[in-house]
């Protein structure tokens, strides 16, 4: 209490007094300064991302066309989709994306990983040239993709028919369906095998070496150091970038409405790249809704293991 | 003797394995840069010749391409575009997120844990999830077609994502010194600018670096929202204008796509290591 008065003395604060002293008293409370921080951004996710995820709800159950707002129409949107051969196709594309990807970047990721956290030179120019791909805007690098896949001028297929693994012509990558399949996910693990790399490196540095060193007095070959020691100590840091990587895989738009716009002939199309589509270009905004929010349920999932695992920690 | 000569060659071999394994990821990595780097300098004889071996470029390098860019198309302008949008996005939601972060991480008030679990959730909103509804939203705000479409809807997923990164490094400041400056008179206000602020640099620098990235690089929303051809960003622009018809035209996409990704590419190397910390905390502290 003595310190108070002579510290506002050394600041030179005019005396307590009046309204505005009242006000600054009321704001200087903690649980009122704390409000007052996160009502900013409170407003803007209530407004711009509660209000339009009510509104996705509210459209996919009207007939809601751009510019003509239409009637209630109940579940018939979904009940259309879910007739629908092109969606069915969509759901069952997502899962093998989503699933092919998703082990490739974990398997791959890993590997990468352990091999950039043994001593090696050039540690840091390595690593900036492995993260590359996941800092340049994924829709540009996906046009350098494109052209690689090109139909007639394809440079991996010229490679492969030189080193004699394919007769010419070779396959037309993005215009067979398992091929395209194929190429969208190639692009998706190259893309997203950075972001694993990275942080699996972060979660292997911070094991203690002591326990690959009582690993090795035990006799332990470097196989079963990865298998007993490395793997169950990265299971925390892997478990958050898998269910990270899943939402954000399960929803991709770029690669492939850049890569095939979900042909040929649908074999490609992912919830997103359809509900554009539908919703945006063939102007149905009440399906398109519809088909964005069966991305919900995964996120629900998602959301709910992360914050089971946060509050675990 | 021997022995430590043989405890050398097994040193040697296991490097070498090491960087031989290396190389594949490497080469995946880079040639697809490199591979569209090469081709927005090639003559368009040589890109349409079958015969020609694709990896180097043989009947000379030529600008063509990127002149093109220049002359007839509206390159610059979106090059610009990005640059205001991703600025201003930036700048805006870092100014929000400093506040939310320091008020999540550090004020004890009664439903300050829900507030942090719901900016959580919103983090993990993907884009492609809100898109259509959004862009009602801004049809009704009248700010369709113009750059301030995207100004406004880029905070929706950089504050989140940058308040839960700068809430990690706002923990890591001491409380105790923080409460010195509160006991020696200095309104909270003044701590969180004047003490906390300082102390957590290294965050906000982070912050601001991805969300200018975010913003350069993304496509759903700037490609759903504009759709007039001088309102477009560098992304956009590049994937949406530059294709045209049957014409061939992948020296210019190409090149098209080289010069959008410099910016990214500048701030990349010169602070690559905010990148590599920030791309952990954000994850692993998530």
């Amino acid at each position: 209490m003595a310190v108070r008065p002579r510290a506002l003395e050394a600041l030179e604060l005019p005396p307590p007094s009046g309204r505005l002293s009242r006000l600054r008293e009321w704001w200087e409370q903690e649980h009122v300064f704390g409000y007052g921080l996160i009502l900013p951004a409170l407003v803007l996710l209530t407004c711009l991302v509660a209000y339009p995820f009510g509104m996705a709800i509210y459209f996919s159950l009207s007939d809601y066309w751009v510019g003509s707002p239409g009637p209630f129409v109940g579940l018939t949107n979904f009940r259309e989709i879910l007739g629908n051969d092109v969606f069915r196709q969509t759901v069952r594309n997502s899962f093998v994306f989503t699933g092919i990807a998703l082990t490739l970047k974990t398997v791959l990721g890993v590997w990468l990983a352990v091999l950039l956290a043994r001593d090696v030179r050039f540690k840091r120019v390595l690593r900036g040239a492995v993260l590359l791909p996941w800092v340049i805007p994924t829709a540009l690098s996906t046009l350098g993709w494109w052209w690689m896949f090109d139909s007639l001028y394809s440079v991996v297929n010229w490679t492969a028919i030189h080193l004699g693994l394919m007769s010419a012509p070779g396959p037309n990558w993005l215009g067979q369906s398992n091929y395209a399949m194929t190429a969208v996910i190639v692009v998706n693990t190259w893309r997203g095998l950075p972001f694993f790399a990275i942080t699996v490196l972060a979660g292997l540095m911070s094991i203690p070496r002591e326990f690959y060193e009582a690993a090795e007095v035990d006799g332990a070959t470097s196989r079963q150091r990865f298998w007993h020691v490395t793997l169950p100590l990265l299971k925390p840091v892997l478990a958050v970038v898998v269910l990270f990587s899943t939402i954000f895989t399960f929803s991709d738009f770029n690669i492939v409405q850049v890569l095939t716009r979900g042909g040929p002939v649908n074999t490609t199309h992912l919830f997103a790249t359809l509900a554009y589509q539908i919703g945006l270009q063939g102007g149905n905004l009440g399906q398109g809704a519809a088909i964005s929010l069966f991305l919900f349920p995964m996120l629900a999932l998602v959301v709910f293991l992360q914050l089971r695992y946060i509050r675990k920690e | 003797m021997g022995r430590a000569a043989s405890q050398r060659r097994a040193a040697w071999w296991r490097a070498a394995r090491t960087y031989a394994n290396l190389v594949p990821f490497i080469f995946f990595a880079l040639f697809p840069f490199y591979f569209m780097f090469v081709t927005s300098f090639k003559r368009n004889a040589e890109l349409y010749n079958l015969k020609a071996v694709p990896f180097w470029i043989q009947t000379g390098a030529i600008s063509d391409h990127y002149t093109f860019l220049f002359q007839k198309t509206e390159f610059l302008t979106w090059m610009k575009n990005s640059l205001t949008i991703s600025v201003l996005a930036m700048t805006v939601s870092l100014a929000i997120a400093i506040l939310a972060g320091y008020s999540l991480a550090r004020l004890r008030y009664r439903g300050v844990a829900s507030f942090g679990t719901a900016v959580f959730i919103t983090y993990l909103v993907p884009p492609t999830l809100l898109f259509l509804p959004l862009s009602q939203v801004i049809n009704w705000l009248g700010l369709s077609d113009s750059i301030w479409a995207l100004v406004v809807t880029y905070p929706t997923f950089l504050v989140p994502f940058s308040t839960w990164l700068l809430m990690g490094y706002f923990r890591t400041v001491p409380r105790e010194v923080e409460e010195c400056a509160l006991v020696d008179g200095a309104s909270r206000m003044q701590t969180l600018t004047r003490i906390v602020l300082p102390m957590a640099v290294p965050g906000v620098v982070c912050a601001a670096l991805f969300g200018f990235t975010l913003c350069w690089n993304e496509y759903i929303y700037a490609l759903t929202f504009v759709s007039q051809s001088g309102n477009k960003t560098a992304v956009v622009g590049v994937t949406a204008d530059l294709i045209r018809g049957d014409i061939y035209y992948w020296g210019s996409l190409m090149a098209g796509a080289v010069l959008a990704s410099v910016p990214i590419v500048v701030i990349y190397v010169w602070f690559l290591d905010y990148y590599v910390s920030g791309l952990t905390a954000g994850a692993v502290k998530g």
